[in-house]
């Protein structure tokens, strides 16, 4: 009897006997018989202690920021997690709960997704955000039909070049069954002016990244105004950490904003569980995919949290539904509220700032180095670097000194030569960027 | 009593902080003026880790969990979540490593991923997995999706129907419709099959496929699955299976052998990695030969050397997500699966079904069963109490909150009147059982006696029934200082 069972053998023949049974096989008489009990060829169980040996030995295979240290990013960050996150992710309250489904006794959940909307929208200065997607390219998905659905009778989303080639991957898989064009990123160098001048009067959606992939800031101001007057919705998918900083989706009036939500307190965990954000204007709140958190009273008067709007939803409104969206990243969501309270205002800017100043230190002493340059312009944490051999190689070299060396952009922008796209964040320190600028010259 | 619990942003004061970064050291470069905010972040609040700690402990209270109380509800097999799991997914080489590191510096966490793929193809009878999807819905999306390539990829562009049963878990049908299908319904029989006329009546050459539970949602075994899959695949079409139930049948049937094409697992249900108040999951993927050259990648294979390595399936419908799916998931599965082995992964379906059964014999002589029969990992039943005027099955779900216990699935499945949903799962002891048992036969005497507690229910919860009409009416959705001062107002009156 496994240790996560409950009931007795002699509980088992009382139980069986109230049923009317004789035996446990009996219960799955509707089995088809030749098919019924198959043999399972599974490794032996094995007891805590030796599955956690085994664990620690596979876990010990992979390069870690317990070990190395990294300068990939690419879209997942080594950022700071304070202790005190996982800690409340921890308490059996929490993640052992189901989704809020019964509000009197989910308040905790439903008051921390409240508070999830609440920050996310100072954060972002948008209207509304929904309690999560999955991830940043889901995110981006779903914006994408959403705007099919606001803007009647357009067939055409238009992606900048500057989107995470990954999330305009998951963006095709999503569309892949609809009768939907997406274009605006087959030419390497292509800029947002270049994706602006492809919005047309078929088009519903202009998706934009910034910091764009290869880690430029632009400044976004105007654009909006542009894709409204031919009709269009415009997305933005931004960065969490450089909203501490730069200009929010808010203020450069996008009608949605997006983001991949994991560097707000989740760690790296090899891509995944992460958090898709997903805001937009109070005005397409019935549009959206998801569950949302509003506040109402009970039947006291007391003031309470409830999910809202469900009407949109796939248990209510089945193939009417505006997405099939169910189980989301609740947990994930909860960390990123954690987060977002314990670093507060102050604590935002300052994670910004240091992501900045490092970032640009590092870049300063690999453009000096010989052979390597850095591309020119504005940038936040993430910046390309031009090397002198194939990344590949340098890369090889970097392992052996410990270090997780930038994404070699040779397969997305084979264009750019030898390239590499290094992220910078709070936690390389000088002297780790140090030990990586020294260990460049050597290679 | 007022049991208000403040708004984070209610705690904030201006100049506080809750996190101790390290100080700059490097030297400063310039900020770009045109690029920054211009509002100095005004309206985000100020707190510190005491106070931060302290608020998501006490709000966190106002919650029921599994770790609190029994969580009979059905369709979400709530069961225990070992803390073992915990521990693992939060080893350095699996909670830190970067998803894009090279593979050299990855092969313990792809070891795992590809035996992960491995154990669910074997325990389901399918020759191939994808851990990609990230939850059961995106699983049903990666299946049709696969579904809809496999029909192109053979010149058959026009099967556009999905059958979906009436009993249907709600992400079916609109899984069908994201993916540009139409969804034909397809009736239940009365002992809660698939109406086998109906289902013939309904193939036909614009078939993509079937979209089956199977135990069904009315928490039967479908008696007539292979006749109905060979129906389905004569008529062309290929069979989904939605493995929301496969808690049932570990051990007990591999849906690759009952004729399924493809199935997703909810490795969040069946796998138990925890629900984490609705998220994050696991829907990974498993399917026949025929259709694993159309799997969303990447998955994980072994190349010559024996080396882990990640590769995109040579048709396939494409990534529907970033990285490789929700891995610290696929390590809590994995832990569970080596924990338990075979034989323990059949227990587990066996005693599933046992504690189903005994809830359903000890409970339907005051709640009718839906369909009269032996069910699998959960049971249907009607909260039509002989004798109780205006009762209705949501006053009995919310009395059962005043007897310490959450509230089984209800009105679902939606073919059945006043459905209550229960599934116990396995890691429920018989006394709690017993206890649940005994608060639902008081429940069905105060439905006749004192209906009026029932009505009033629940009174011993963080707040009572509340006015779902006013929060969409009247929609906030994220701190309003004035909304907010509005209804404590209200309330003080």
């Amino acid at each position: 009897m496994s240790h996560y069972i409950s009931i007795t053998e002699a509980e088992r023949a009382a139980m069986l006997a109230a049923i009317g049974v004789n035996s446990l096989e009996d219960l799955f008489a509707d089995v088809p018989e030749e098919r019924r009990f198959p043999r399972l060829d599974l490794p032996a169980p094995l007891s805590e202690p030796e599955l956690m040996r085994e664990l620690r030995a596979l876990s010990d295979m992979n390069a870690s920021t317990h070990g190395h240290s990294i300068f990939l990013g690419a879209g997942a960050y080594n950022h700071f997690v304070p202790a005190a996150v996982d800690q409340i992710l921890r308490r059996g309250e929490y993640y052992t709960a189901y989704t809020p489904y019964q509000p009197e006794i989910s308040q905790g959940t439903l008051q921390a997704i409240f508070e999830y909307q609440s920050l996310i929208c100072s954060l972002t200065g948008m209207e509304i955000a929904n309690a999560s997607h999955y991830d940043g390219g889901t995110a981006i998905a779903e914006a994408a039909i959403m705007a099919l659905n606001v803007v009647r009778n357009r067939r055409k989303i238009v992606v900048a070049r500057g989107v995470n080639p990954q999330y305009r991957a998951v963006l095709r898989t999503y569309l892949q069954a609809l009768d939907v064009r997406i274009t605006g990123d087959e030419t390497p160098d292509a800029t947002i002016e270049d994706a602006l001048s492809l919005v047309d009067a078929q088009t519903a959606l202009l998706i934009v990244q910034n910091p764009d992939f290869l880690g430029r800031l632009h400044d976004l101001r105007g654009l909006a105004a542009q894709v409204q007057a031919r009709g269009a919705l415009l997305c933005v998918h931004f960065d969490p950490i450089a909203l501490g900083l730069f200009q929010t989706p808010g203020e450069v009036g996008a009608d949605i904003a997006t983001a991949e939500g994991q560097s707000l307190g989740i760690g790296l965990n090899y891509g995944g569980p992460y958090l898709g954000i997903f805001t937009t204007r109070q005005k397409y709140v019935h549009k959206i995919a998801g569950r949302i958190v509003g506040v109402t009273r009970d039947v006291d008067g007391r003031l309470a949290y409830v999910l809202t709007l469900r009407a949109r939803e796939q248990d209510i409104r089945r193939e009417r539904a505006t997405s099939n969206i169910c189980t989301n990243q609740g947990l994930m969501a909860l960390a990123a509220t954690v987060y977002m309270s314990l670093l507060g205002r102050q604590g935002m800017r300052q994670v910004a700032e240091l992501c900045y100043h490092r970032a640009h230190y590092a870049a300063a002493q690999i453009a000096a180095l010989p052979g390597y340059s850095v591309e020119s312009g504005p940038f936040f944490k993430e910046f390309v670097v031009r090397c002198p051999r194939p990344v590949a190689e340098i890369n090889a070299a970097l392992r052996e000194r410990r270090i997780v060396g930038g994404y070699d952009l040779s397969q997305d922008e084979p264009h750019l030569g030898h390239a590499m796209l290094l992220a910078v964040t709070e936690m390389n320190s000088k002297a780790e960027i140090d030990r990586l600028v020294a260990a460049l010259r050597e290679v | 009593m007022d049991t208000y619990e403040p708004h984070l942003y209610e705690l904030s004061a201006p100049g506080k902080h809750g996190a101790n970064l390290p100080v700059l050291d490097v030297p400063e470069t310039p900020l770009p003026e045109a690029l920054l905010r211009q509002d100095d972040m005004n309206d985000f609040p100020s707190l510190t880790e005491p106070e931060v700690i302290r608020h998501y402990t006490r709000i966190s209270q106002r919650n029921y969990a599994i770790d609190t109380g029994f969580y009979p509800l059905g369709s979400c097999t709530m069961k225990y979540n070992p803390r073992l799991h915990e521990e693992a997914a939060r080893l350095p080489g699996f909670a830190t490593a970067h998803p894009l590191q090279d593979a050299s510096l990855s092969q313990g966490a792809l070891q795992l991923m590809y035996e992960l793929q491995e154990y669910l193809g074997e325990i389901s009878g399918f020759d191939a997995v994808s851990l990609q999807p990230a939850a059961g819905a995106q699983g049903e999306f990666a299946g049709i999706l696969t579904f809809r390539a496999y029909h192109l990829d053979r010149n058959d562009p026009q099967r556009v129907e999905v059958l979906v049963p009436d009993a249907a878990h709600g992400t079916n049908p609109a899984t069908a419709a994201m993916a540009g299908f139409k969804v034909v319904e397809v009736k239940s029989d009365a002992r809660g099959n698939v109406d086998l006329d109906d289902l013939k009546a309904k193939l036909s050459p614009r078939t993509v496929g079937m979209m089956l539970t199977n135990p069904n949602t009315l928490g039967l075994f479908e008696e007539h699955i292979v006749e109905v899959a060979r129906l389905v695949h004569e008529a062309g079409g290929l069979m989904y299976g939605d493995g929301a139930n496969f808690n049932a049948i570990l051990g007990i049937a591999r849906p690759g052998e009952l004729g399924f094409d493809f199935m997703h697992y909810n490795l969040h249900k069946t796998f138990t990695t925890p629900h984490g108040g609705g998220g994050p999951g696991s829907g990974a993927v498993g399917c026949t030969a025929a259709l694993t050259p159309f799997l969303p990648g990447p998955r994980v294979r072994r190349d010559t050397s024996g080396a882990y390595e990640l590769f995109i399936p040579e048709k396939s419908i494409g990534r529907l997500k970033t990285f490789h799916g929700n891995f610290g998931m696929l390590v809590r599965a994995w832990t569970y699966i080596r924990s338990l082995g075979a034989a323990g992964l059949r227990e587990v379906s066996e005693i599933a079904v046992l504690n189903a059964n005994y809830a359903r014999v000890m409970l339907k002589d005051l709640y009718p069963q839906a369909i009269d029969r032996i069910c699998m990992h959960e049971t249907v039943l009607k909260g039509q109490i002989a004798g109780a005027q205006g009762v209705r099955t949501l006053d009995i779900a919310k009395r059962l909150i005043d007897y310490g216990f959450h509230p089984p699935t209800v009105y679902f499945p939606l073919i059945v009147p006043e459905a209550l949903m229960i599934e116990p799962t396995e890691t429920e002891s018989k006394r709690t059982l017993d206890a649940f048992i005994e608060a639902m036969r008081q429940i069905a005497r105060e439905a006749v006696e004192t209906p009026d507690l029932l009505h009033q229910a629940p009174t011993k919860a963080p707040v009572r029934r509340l006015d779902e009409v006013r929060a969409a009416r009247q929609p906030v959705l994220r701190y309003d200082a004035e909304a907010f001062a509005r209804i404590r107002e209200e309330a003080s009156q």
